[in-house]
């Protein structure tokens, strides 16, 4: 057999190579239970990507849940030292509130943490191991990298207002300019006075298009500051083989109570929505009382199932055998069959529930196939 | 070559102004118009393929990747709030969304005040906002009945002329969001067919300024 997982599911086989590609870099593997106290997400019920929570009562009386989200659990647990750098790498399940079927669903997850000492280095490496993962799903992908503190900053001049901020940034993530000049004109704000932030969501493309343009607005701006950061953190890509996959894209967006500095989303084509999601998250850590600095991302593997060939048959042979034929026999010529690469699934009587590729029949201590497709 | 574009359009006559905007923008099928039961229509030479969708459907296919693009009424936007790209106002289908009520409505903040609507998260949100306690009576159509039959207070619905209004002794009391049909894109599939959805989407910009 060419592949030694070809008979896992694609999300299981995308789960092994993040893992293995994880661990390369030196990250630990984070196990944890099912359950969490509840206390933990309703103190950060916006960090959840759904609402619903499946709660029950302990033996002890406490409230539980079953686990929502992966990254509270992993700070909560994890000692505050912004002078060490810790490096994680997790793949569970977790239980949230779809929000297309609108119930709850078992979720696979595999993703990594950094923090504590986060510096341009491990920035860096983060958004290459983000690539990675998207390399290893396989396939054309893109990842859309951001800066939220350089988005924010420009929405910020704009008003005080949070439920006004809060809409800019709304727009943005739909790249709705119109949306944002709308918002402008509604309260007020000229044409010139908004023309940064609309300017900035239309700068979308590689680097090494965009970053020049992003100079000069952040010069007249006030914001070289954090547009150096995002300069400084794609440079990991240089010489990476990655160059084309990676776009500068500032309808990225993440909840800034929880994200701030860099944020990004990763494509994979034919999937419609995103697999990878990820960023910096400082702003959760001092939620949680910690000082360090932290990174992350999430890979969603569930969707990875509807790339690539879907199965059509479950085996490859049906080899029908007569009654009493000689059971050492047809063990060798099933087994002869397999050690040619095809799946073989032995039986007495056709099963027409059972799809095969090939129907074959061993008669006469010989496999006798009866036609190139069942 | 560039690759097809998938288009749905929303049913109707909204979607027969939408198509013409696409064909002057320079993305003709003329077989779109052709009376029939044929719901695919494709124009190889100029990369699209345009299917007719309920209107309230679009969205959906849109974000779930059966459509690259599509063009969905900022109605449906605000009530089902899918994850997609709002790329153009195309300053057509226009109306609002507002609140109506009988000429003599009164508030009385004393008890929920009944909604009948056919946008429920819409109006949950548009009263959450204002700390108004609400009843929602979720309709599929007629919802003018609603308060004249004393079914609900007041009504959250899309008015254009407010025609129907009218007739009906009815009255626009507060407006919550204009409402006109935009072009949306899949995100992902915005990420594989930049090009050729910035085009469009460019195009059809135009034609909305002139």
């Amino acid at each position: 057999m060419e592949n030694k997982f070809a008979a896992a599911d694609p999300q299981e086989r995308v789960a092994l190579a993040l893992r293995e590609l994880y661990a390369g870099y030196g990250y630990r593997p984070y196990r944890m239970s099912k359950f969490e106290e509840y206390d933990l997400y309703s103190r950060h019920k916006d960090f959840l990507v759904s609402d619903g929570v499946i709660t029950f009562t302990d033996t002890n009386g406490k409230l539980m849940a079953l686990k929502p989200d992966v990254t509270l659990s992993i700070i909560k647990n994890s000692a505050d030292r912004p002078d060490l750098t810790e490096k994680l790498y997790y793949s569970e399940n977790v239980y949230r509130v779809s929000k297309r079927a609108g119930t709850f669903r078992e979720i696979p997850q595999t993703g990594l943490e950094c923090f504590g000492d986060v510096d341009g280095y491990a920035v860096g490496e983060v958004l290459l191991l983000a690539a990675k993962s998207l390399a290893a799903v396989g396939g054309a992908f893109v990842l859309d990298v951001s800066h939220l503190g350089l988005l924010c900053s420009q929405i910020d001049r704009l008003t005080d207002k949070e439920t006004v901020r809060e809409e800019l940034l709304r727009c943005a993530g739909e790249k709705n300019v119109h949306g944002v000049s709308a918002v402008c004109a509604r309260e007020g704000l000229s044409p010139e006075k908004s023309a940064p932030l609309c300017e900035l969501l239309a700068l979308s493309g590689p680097p090494s298009d965009v970053l020049p343009a992003l100079s000069a607005l952040a010069k007249r701006t006030g914001t070289e500051a954090e547009a150096a950061e995002l300069r400084a953190a794609l440079a990991a890509f240089a010489e990476s083989g990655f160059e084309k996959n990676v776009r500068v894209d500032f309808s990225v967006v993440s909840d800034r109570a929880y994200y701030n500095g860099i944020v990004f989303k990763g494509f994979v084509e034919g999937i419609p929505e995103c697999v990878l999601s990820g960023g910096q998250y400082d702003n959760l850590m001092r939620r949680m009382g910690r000082r360090s600095r932290a990174i992350g991302f999430a890979v969603y593997p569930e969707p990875l199932g509807r790339i690539g060939e879907s199965r059509c048959a479950d085996a490859d042979v049906m080899l029908i055998y007569e009654k009493g034929s000689d059971p050492a026999a047809l063990r060798r010529a099933a087994e002869k069959l397999i050690g040619r690469g095809e799946s073989v699934l032995v039986c007495p009587k056709e099963n027409p529930k059972i799809r095969c590729r090939k129907k074959a029949v061993f008669r006469d201590g010989e496999v006798i196939f009866l036609g190139e497709d069942a | 070559m560039a690759r097809m574009l998938n288009v749905a359009l929303p049913k109707g006559r909204l979607g027969e102004t939408v198509y013409g905007l696409f064909e002057a923008a320079g993305f003709p099928c003329p077989a779109v118009m052709e009376p029939g039961r044929k719901l695919i229509f494709e124009n190889a030479e100029a990369g699209v393929r345009y299917f007719w969708v309920k209107p309230s459907d679009v969205a959906i296919y849109v974000e779930r990747g059966a459509a690259d693009i599509g063009v969905a009424g900022k109605d449906i936007l605000l009530e089902y709030e899918p994850d997609v790209y709002e790329l153009a106002d195309l300053g057509v289908g226009v109306c609002r969304m507002a609140v109506a009520a009988k000429r003599d409505f009164y508030d009385d903040t004393r008890r929920a005040l009944r909604v009948a609507t056919k946008f429920p998260h819409i109006a949950s949100r548009h009263y959450a906002a204002r700390g108004r306690d609400i009843d929602v009576i979720r309709l599929g159509g007629s919802i003018e009945l609603a308060p004249i039959l004393g079914l609900s207070d007041v009504i959250v619905d899309i008015v254009e002329t407010g025609k129907t209004l009218k007739e009906n002794d009815l009255a626009v009391i507060e407006e919550i969001a204009p409402v006109s049909a935009r072009l949306i894109a899949n995100k992902s599939g915005f990420k594989f067919k930049t090009a050729e959805i910035e085009r469009i989407a460019r195009q059809l910009r135009k034609k909305e300024t002139i």
